[in-house]
């Protein structure tokens, strides 16, 4: 261990707080008992689709295109998801066959 | 009493893939901090008040390097930023939820914004009770999975690599089913394209604030647009 429990604690207390801030802000700048900005309820509506996009690409960032396997086992399971998404409509059926499909690539075929 | 019953049979079902992925993300990370000389007692508190899965990892990293708090509170709010738009996107789904509200919100991570933001209570099911109980699941399997990986330690026998990709699947199949659900595709076009234009302009690690700044920016733009179109 590099420090000590003390400033472990206060670092994780540091960190909590923090992370704590980012969710509750939006809260406390428009709380329930009044009007929030019709421009903030525009937002509200329009960015669960924007941050799911935003999420799936955060998902994917690290996948390179330039190296071995060239996103390869990311490209045929995102393929697979919604493939089979599409066809079966099935939230779990996807989501596990897309996955077992994927430890597959990785595990057995690009090593 | 029945209440919460109701809406633990109807919440259940669509933590499943969530309970997938936390569990193992969870024992990776407490695998990793038990590795690092700390009690398991420690990824279990992280698990507990922290409870963000990149951020963890990243903390790992910071207790094993120089004391140094302020960075650490910049490091925070920076790999957590996205965590604003969770919340103004859940202003108007939390009103009302009483005394449920600070730990919905204290709860709101990247999994479970993703299912409550697409999910609407079933017919008889009460709606804050549900959401609670979706959020409390979620978090029970994330600090269950801590726990056992930093007690467990490393006695795995199976290859469990590319396991994670369950998150990547889970939020695809939002995705897909957000865009079904919509006439509208601007927002989610919105998301996805800046996304990857910052992605490749900032790199893996710093395309997040940017990527929030300009689809905000964009979506101001589009706003006349798509509010006469609804």
């Amino acid at each position: 261990m590099a420090m000590t429990n003390t400033q472990a604690l206060i670092l994780i207390a540091v960190i909590a707080t923090a992370t704590q801030l980012t969710r509750a802000l939006p809260f406390i700048l428009f709380p329930e008992n009044k009007k929030t900005p019709g421009y903030i309820l525009y937002l509200g509506k329009v960015l669960p689709y924007a941050a799911m996009g935003m999420l799936v690409v955060y998902c994917l960032k690290n996948v390179s295109l330039t190296s071995s396997p060239f996103g390869i086992p990311d490209a045929v399971a995102v393929l697979c998801i919604v493939a089979l998404h599409l066809w079966k409509k099935n939230t779990l059926l996807s989501i596990g066959v897309g996955t077992a499909v994927y430890m597959l690539l990785v595990q057995l075929v690009f090593k | 009493m029945k209440k919460y019953l109701s809406a633990l049979k109807a919440a259940f079902p669509y933590t499943i893939p969530v309970m997938a992925g936390y569990l193992f993300l969870g024992m990776v990370f407490g695998i990793i901090l038990g590795s690092r000389g700390y009690h398991f007692g420690w990824a279990v508190l992280m698990s507990v008040f922290i409870y963000a899965g990149s951020m963890q990892f990243v903390t790992v990293n910071l207790l094993t390097s120089a004391f140094d708090p302020l960075s650490a509170l910049l490091i925070t709010l920076v790999v957590n930023a996205r965590h604003l738009f969770y919340g103004i996107s859940m202003l108007r789904k939390y009103n009302g939820t009483g005394v449920k509200k600070p730990y919905l919100i204290a709860g709101l991570t990247d999994e479970t914004y993703s299912i409550l933001c697409s999910t609407e209570a079933p017919e008889g099911v009460d709606s804050a009770s549900f959401m609670f109980l979706v959020t409390l699941l979620n978090q029970i399997y994330w600090v269950t999975a801590s726990f056992a990986g930093g007690l467990l330690g490393s006695f795995f026998t199976f290859d469990t690599s590319g396991i994670d990709f369950v998150m990547t699947a889970l939020f695809i199949v939002i995705f897909i089913n957000q865009w079904k659900s919509q006439k509208e595709h601007m927002p989610a076009i919105t998301g996805v394209v800046v996304s990857v234009v910052c992605l490749i302009i900032f790199g893996p690690d710093n395309f997040i604030i940017p990527s929030m700044v300009l689809i905000t920016i964009v979506l101001t733009i589009l706003r006349n647009t798509i509010e006469r179109r609804a």
